[in-house]
């Protein structure tokens, strides 16, 4: 179904190779990957795979040594091709709230009443209308997140990359922000490619989980995610969801120490 | 039901606080018992007047004891004026103890003019004209209309000519100005581009170090008019350029990378990346650099017009120690704090206006 359409993101045996004191060390080896529209993928792999180091090639904010990659452009021309959500949040502490949903409507030029009337839609969604003039160091980890989710679609990206977003929360709030997730994207169908190093996070999350060794990071396994949509957080509980990370868990739990092992 | 606990619990600091209470004036009072005592100890031995400072010594530990005990007792409410009469009322009580430790004979008044004859010296340079050298501290601006319909603009400008104070704030902002500004703009190339911090940074901590009034002799040689304000001015506005610089490279290097990733994602770019992200991002450091290169402005002009001048702050107290009136030279030293206490303020009024974003 999704595989008629042309894919939205196209690479090819990206490769990312770094040059050290000690000689040349790969970060990224071949590794390629096809996203299609409308699809929402998640990449899980232990540390040191690079799998961020692929997202912010994606982002275009580095290259790859060799190797390409492609996004897609759409048929409106003035949507931005990719907005990435940081783990860091990112959010800019001198940019009020709303000013900060409203940041890459700006440098795009919108109007300030359109970039106003975006923003509070967003801001809206989320529950944050109340916060919308205060400053980040006003709020919590959980709202700047939540504020840097919406900066992203409040840009309206033909992709969005987002980098381990809930790593840095606490665990509730992460259940919370992960229901949320489920919510926005069953309305809006964007296509997402999601770093993650939470397993449960990745399968309750994505239509297709990716698997990542490390030391160099490639492409170790695909697995598709048939849970039904929609999905919420009591879809974990689900048997198939068990059966599906016991599964997948047994493949990366070897990587995981083997990393670890690279590591020492 | 819920609010009972909640209740009970902000009533616990409220009881502790009368405990306190029921007990302050006892230990107020033994405090005050103790002072006494150690003072008339050092007294009855003979060894107060050569001991003086171990005694205040002694009294300042007391003090200290007996406000500590005071604000054990003070409400929330009250936190705020209690931490200002610490503030405040501190250096009055220094200013105390130096007036009656002068006027008691202890310390000799040629070096230590009790406050009470500076602060009589401070009014005497404000409201009268000094003949000799053609100045008053302020520049009498009651005197604004009276000169304004003699002559017009003409005599106010004399009358702002004639001041010290304003000659010296002049000299400082002018060099402030124009240190900073390219000062911020080198910086911030050098934080961003390494090629041009690797060229130039060694040559810039070599020169950082140096004391400026040291250049001061060949600044004098570079301007046609070497006693002029030319020279004055340069070597305040150098010294504040390479303060100034050398923070905002450090404010832009230490830019969490991450701010930028984002910035460039949304589609920042050239002048706007700088305007919404590096800028903003380095701010605050480029603000404690200004305040920074503000005090050593401020210690540069004094020294320059220590040496050369003939109008200035620093002219007047060295002009006043040569003349040996230290009530004076006390005075242009404590024109000299104020200046730099209400420049601080001033930064920082404008540091809260440019960053509204900073907690606190």
């Amino acid at each position: 179904m999704a595989t008629e359409a042309p894919p939205r993101i196209v690479s090819r045996d990206v490769t990312k190779v770094y040059e050290t004191l000690r000689g040349p060390v790969a970060g990224l080896m071949d590794f390629s990957l096809d996203v299609g529209d409308g699809e929402f993928v998640c990449v899980v792999g232990p540390s040191g795979c690079g799998k961020s180091t692929y997202l912010r090639m994606l982002a275009g904010l580095d290259r790859p040594t060799s190797g390409t990659i492609e996004i897609r452009p759409g048929d409106d021309p003035g949507k931005p091709l990719n907005s990435v959500v940081f783990q860091e949040y990112a959010v800019f502490p001198w940019k009020t709230v709303i000013e900060n949903v409203a940041f890459g409507l700006e440098m795009r030029g919108r109007s300030k009443a359109e970039r106003t009337e975006r923003a509070e839609y967003w801001l809206e969604r989320v529950g944050l209308r109340k916060f919308a003039g205060h400053y980040p160091h006003q709020i919590s980890g959980g709202m700047k997140q939540r504020v840097s989710i919406i900066r992203a679609l409040a840009n309206d990206p033909e992709v969005l990359l987002m980098d381990e977003p809930l790593g840095a929360l606490d665990a509730q709030t992460r259940i919370v922000l992960q229901d949320e997730l489920l919510r926005i994207w069953e309305e809006t169908r964007k296509t997402v490619v999601y770093i993650t190093h939470s397993l449960d996070e990745a399968i309750l999350l994505g239509d297709r989980v990716i698997l990542m060794s490390a030391h160099p990071g490639r492409l170790l396994e695909t697995y598709r995610i048939d849970l039904e949509r929609p999905r919420t957080i009591d879809t974990m509980n689900l048997p198939e969801f068990g059966e599906l990370r016991g599964r997948i868990w047994a493949r990366l739990a070897g990587e995981v120490s083997r990393a670890m092992e690279q590591q020492e | 039901m819920s609010a009972e606990p909640v209740e009970e619990a902000a009533s616990i600091p409220a009881r502790r606080r009368q405990a306190e209470e029921a007990t302050l004036g006892r230990a107020l009072a033994a405090i005050a018992g103790i002072v006494v005592a150690w003072n008339a100890l050092l007294w009855g031995v003979g060894l107060w007047e050569r001991l003086w400072w171990l005694a205040l010594f002694g009294n300042f530990v007391m003090v200290v004891v007996a406000a500590e005990r005071v604000g054990r007792v003070v409400p929330p409410r009250g936190r705020a004026a209690y931490e200002r009469t610490l503030a405040f009322g501190f250096p009055l009580l220094a200013l105390v103890a130096w007036e009656l430790i002068v006027r008691g004979g202890i310390l000799n008044p040629l070096w230590f003019p009790p406050p009470t004859r500076i602060a009589q010296a401070l009014w005497d340079v404000t409201v009268n004209f000094d003949r000799f050298s053609e100045t008053s501290l302020i520049g009498r601006p009651w005197l604004i209309p009276e000169k304004f319909g003699a002559e017009g603009w003409a005599g106010v400008w004399s009358l702002f000519a004639e001041s010290h104070v304003w000659a010296t704030l002049g000299r400082v902002f002018a060099g402030f100005v124009i240190g900073s500004i390219p000062g911020i703009l080198l910086g911030v190339v050098m934080g961003v581009n390494q090629t041009v911090r690797l060229m130039l940074d060694t040559t810039l901590s070599a020169i950082y170090v140096l004391p400026k009034i040291a250049i001061f002799p060949i600044v004098m040689l570079m301007f046609a008019d070497p006693f002029g304000e030319g020279p004055k001015i340069v070597v305040v506005a150098l010294s504040v350029f390479f303060l100034v610089t050398i923070n905002t490279m450090a404010g832009v290097r230490d830019i969490d990378p991450v701010f930028i990733m984002a910035g460039r994602n949304y589609g920042a770019k050239g002048l706007s990346l700088y305007r919404h992200v590096i800028i903003p991002a380095a701010l605050p450091v480029i603000f404690a650099g200004l305040r920074l290169s503000l005090g050593t402005a401020l210690i540069v002009i004094i020294s320059v017009e220590f040496l050369r001048a003939k109008q200035g702050v620093g002219y007047m107290t060295f002009y006043y120690w040569e003349v040996l009136s230290p009530e004076k030279m006390y005075a242009g030293l404590a024109v000299v704090m104020a200046i730099g206490v209400i420049l601080t303020y001033g930064l920082q009024w404008m540091q809260k206006k440019a960053m509204p974003w900073q907690r606190g």
